[in-house]
C-alpha cells in the first residue's frame, strides 16, 4: 500500500543526478504535470518526497495521506502535513476540499475497492494523476510462460504474500477510466530499470513498466 | 533510547496571584484567585520555547519530576516531559498548570470565599474550557510569554489547546491535541450525568456546602470516579487485565460483596480518588466538558469554528479509544485540512483505549519526539546569533 514496497528506492535509483535533486524517477515525470502553486492531496504519499518537492519548487501546498507510521515520521522530518489514513476505508475525511490535484502513485493494485476509489478520487479534485504498474510488461509474460507469477524488482512479492490485490495491463487500466467517465489529459509510459528510467515510445503495453495518466471526470470537466 | 532520558526530578510547585475580576464565559466574574503551576526547563532568552500542557479532568500541574516531600509522588505525563524525553526540557521550558476550578492548588470550590470568609463550596462559578484558557492567558502574561512553542494536551487538555489556537491566534505556534473532541457526544454527556447524580444523590453532599459539616461526599465522589473509569478502559484491556476472575474464591458466593475482580479494581479506584479529589470540582470539570462545543455558535459548522486558528495542528487518537474515538478526531482533521491549516495525524493502534493518551506506546511517543524535534530545530534555525 505504501510507496515503500516499490524497489526503486532500495536499488538507489533515485541516486541518479537529475533536475529532481533525488526525486523518484516516477514521481519526477508526475511532478512535472503539477501545476504551479497548486493544492495537491497525494495519497498514499509514502515518505512526503515527491509533496516535499513540490512544496520547495512549484509553491504547491497540500496534504499527504500515509497509512504506515514509520512514513509519517519521515513526512515530519520532511515538515509535510501527514495524515494517516487507510485509502480503502474511505476518503471522508478529504471530501468538502476543493483540491486542484490529487495523486496516487502506486498504490491503486494494492486498494481493495479499485474502481470505487477511482470514482472517489475523481470527486476529490478538478484532477488526477494515478500511476499503475504494467502487468502487461514482457518480462511478466516471460515468467508467466514459464509457469510461474512475475517477482521482480519491481513486484518483489510472492503471490500468497503480496499487498498487491488488482493487477491490470495499461490497455485494461485505460478501459476502466473510460468506462467510469473519465477523460485521460495526458499519459506517460515508462520503462524502469536498476539505472535508469526511461520514456517508452513504442509497444508500450509490453514494454512499459510503469504507466502514468493525468485525469479528470467528465463531471468535474463541467463545473471547471 | 530511553537510556538517555531522566526524569526533571524534585520541582517546587509554584502560585501566580491574580487580582481578577476575570469574567467567566456564565457571566459571573471571580478574582481574586490564584494558579498554582510548575515549570520545567529554562526560558530562552526570546521566550520562544514555551510550552503549555493543559491537564484533563482529574490531573493537576503537577505534570513531571517528583515532589520535594514525595519521591514517589511522580508527575502524571512524567514518561512524555523531561531531559531527552518526547518533550525534551533540555530544549523547551514546560509549564504545568492547574486549572480554575481545580482542588490542587488553584483557586477552586474549597478554596475561601472574599464574600463570606468560608469555602465557596457551590457557590463557585461554572467554569469552562474557554475560561481555564483565558485564566492560562494571564499566567503567560505574567511569565514573559507571548507566544507559546506548542500548547499541549490529552482528553479535555486537548480541547483547551484547541481553544488556545481559535482565541489566542497569534499566541500559539503548535497545537498539540491528544485523544481529544471538539465536542462530547450525548452519550460522554450522559455519562457525566450518571457521575454528577452520584455526587448530587450523596447525603453527605450537603448542597455543595459539606466542608462546613466536616464531610465529604465520598461514596457519590467514588461511584462517579468508577463510571469514569469504565470508558477510559477499552472492552479488551479489561478483559484481558481482569476477564471474569473472581477474587479471593474459587466460586460465586451468592452476594454482593466483592467477587470478580474487576469490581475489587473499581471500587480501589473510586475510593482512592474520592479520598483526594473535590467532588465540586468534579462536578464542575464534568460540566466544561459537556459545554466545549466551539462549532456550536457556527451552526455547527467546525471549519468556521477553527477558522481564526493560525497555528499548525498535531493531532493523535487512539484506535481503542471510544470514549473520544478516531472518528472525532478525522473530523477535525477534515475542518482544519478545509481551512488549508497545517496537520499531522497519527492514528495509534494501542490496546489502552483512552488512556492511551497517558501510555508509554513507542509509536505515540516517537511521533510526539519527531514532531517537538522539528519546534525545536526551528527555532534553532529562526534564533539571532549570539
Amino acid at each position: 500500500m505504501t510507496r515503500d514496497q516499490t524497489p526503486s528506492d532500495r536499488h538507489g535509483l533515485s541516486r541518479q543526478a537529475n533536475p529532481h535533486d533525488g526525486l523518484r524517477p516516477d514521481l519526477a515525470y508526475i511532478a512535472d504535470w503539477v501545476p504551479q502553486g497548486a493544492r495537491v492531496l497525494d495519497l498514499g504519499c509514502g515518505d512526503g518526497s515527491l509533496l516535499a518537492w513540490l512544496s520547495r519548487h512549484k509553491d504547491c501546498q497540500g496534504y499527504g495521506a500515509e497509512i504506515a507510521h514509520d512514513n509519517l515520521l519521515k513526512c515530519l522530518a520532511k515538515k509535510v502535513n501527514v495524515v494517516q489514513a487507510n485509502i480503502d476505508e474511505g476518503l471522508e475525511m478529504f471530501s468538502g476540499n476543493r483540491f486542484d490535484l490529487v495523486i496516487l502513485s502506486q498504490a491503486l493494485q494494492a486498494t481493495q475497492r479499485t474502481e470505487h476509489i477511482l470514482t472517489e478520487i475523481a470527486q476529490l479534485a478538478q484532477q488526477a494523476i494515478v500511476s499503475i504498474p504494467n502487468f502487461g510488461h514482457w518480462s511478466h509474460l516471460v515468467s508467466l510462460a514459464r509457469g510461474h507469477m512475475p517477482v521482480n524488482q519491481r513486484l518483489p512479492f510472492q503471490w500468497y504474500d503480496t499487498p498487491n490485490l488488482h493487477f491490470a495491463t495499461t490497455k485494461d487500466f485505460e478501459q476502466l477510466l473510460s468506462s467510469l467517465n473519465m477523460t485521460v489529459l495526458q499519459k506517460a509510459y515508462l520503462r524502469e530499470s536498476r539505472v535508469t528510467t526511461e520514456p517508452v515510445r513504442w509497444w508500450p503495453t509490453v514494454r512499459a513498466t510503469l504507466a502514468i495518466y493525468r485525469f479528470q471526470s467528465r463531471a468535474q470537466a463541467a463545473v471547471a | 533510547m530511553n537510556s538517555s532520558t531522566s526524569s526533571v526530578g524534585p520541582i517546587t510547585a509554584l502560585r501566580a496571584d491574580f487580582e481578577g475580576p476575570l469574567r467567566l464565559l456564565s457571566g459571573q466574574e471571580i478574582g481574586p484567585f490564584s494558579l498554582a503551576y510548575e515549570t520545567y526547563g529554562v526560558l530562552s532568552p526570546q521566550a520562544d520555547n514555551a510550552v503549555l500542557i493543559c491537564h484533563a479532568l482529574n490531573a493537576s500541574h503537577h505534570v513531571a519530576g517528583t515532589r520535594p516531600d514525595d519521591p514517589e509522588d511522580i508527575g502524571w505525563w512524567d514518561n512524555m516531559i523531561g531531559p531527552g524525553k518526547p518533550v525534551d526540557t533540555n530544549r523547551f521550558f514546560v509549564i504545568g498548570v492547574n486549572n480554575l476550578g481545580s482542588c490542587f492548588g488553584s483557586t477552586g470550590p474549597a478554596s475561601t470565599n472574599p464574600a463570606s470568609g468560608r469555602p465557596y463550596g457551590s457557590d463557585f462559578p461554572v467554569v469552562t474550557v474557554e475560561d481555564w484558557v483565558n485564566a492560562q492567558v494571564l499566567l503567560a502574561d505574567r511569565l514573559g510569554i507571548q507566544r507559546f512553542a506548542a500548547v499541549m494536551g490529552g482528553s479535555l487538555g486537548g480541547m483547551q489547546a484547541m481553544q488556545w489556537a481559535i482565541a489566542y491566534p497569534g499566541r500559539v505556534a503548535h497545537a498539540v491535541v491528544i485523544a481529544s473532541t471538539p465536542r462530547l457526544s450525548a452519550q460522554n454527556i450522559a455519562f457525566n450525568e450518571v457521575a454528577r447524580r452520584a455526587i448530587l444523590n450523596d447525603p453527605d453532599f450537603h448542597g455543595g456546602h459539606y466542608y462546613a459539616h466536616g464531610v465529604v461526599p465520598r461514596h457519590g465522589l467514588s461511584v462517579a470516579r468508577m463510571i469514569g473509569h469504565i470508558t477510559y478502559l477499552s472492552d479488551d484491556d479489561m478483559a484481558q487485565k481482569f476477564g471474569r476472575s473472581l477474587r479471593g474464591a474459587d466460586n460465586y458466593r451468592f452476594g454482593f460483596d466483592i467477587e470478580f475482580e474487576i469490581e475489587s479494581y473499581l471500587r480501589y479506584q473510586g475510593e482512592k480518588f474520592s479520598g483526594y479529589f473535590d467532588a465540586n470540582t468534579y462536578l464542575r470539570i464534568t460540566r466544561a466538558l459537556d459545554y466545549f462545543d466551539p462549532a456550536r455558535v457556527h451552526g455547527g459548522n467546525l471549519a468556521a469554528a477553527l477558522a481564526p486558528a493560525q497555528a499548525a495542528f498535531c493531532l493523535v487518537s487512539f484506535t481503542t479509544d471510544w470514549r473520544f474515538p478516531p472518528e472525532r478526531s478525522r473530523e477535525m482533521v477534515s475542518a482544519l485540512m478545509r481551512n488549508n491549516a497545517q496537520v499531522t495525524y497519527a492514528e495509534i493502534d494501542a490496546p489502552h483505549g483512552h488512556d492511551a493518551f497517558l501510555m508509554a506506546d513507542s509509536r505515540y511517543h516517537d511521533l510526539i519526539r519527531t514532531y517537538f524535534a522539528q519546534i525545536a530545530q526551528d527555532l534553532t534555525a529562526q534564533a539571532p546569533p549570539r
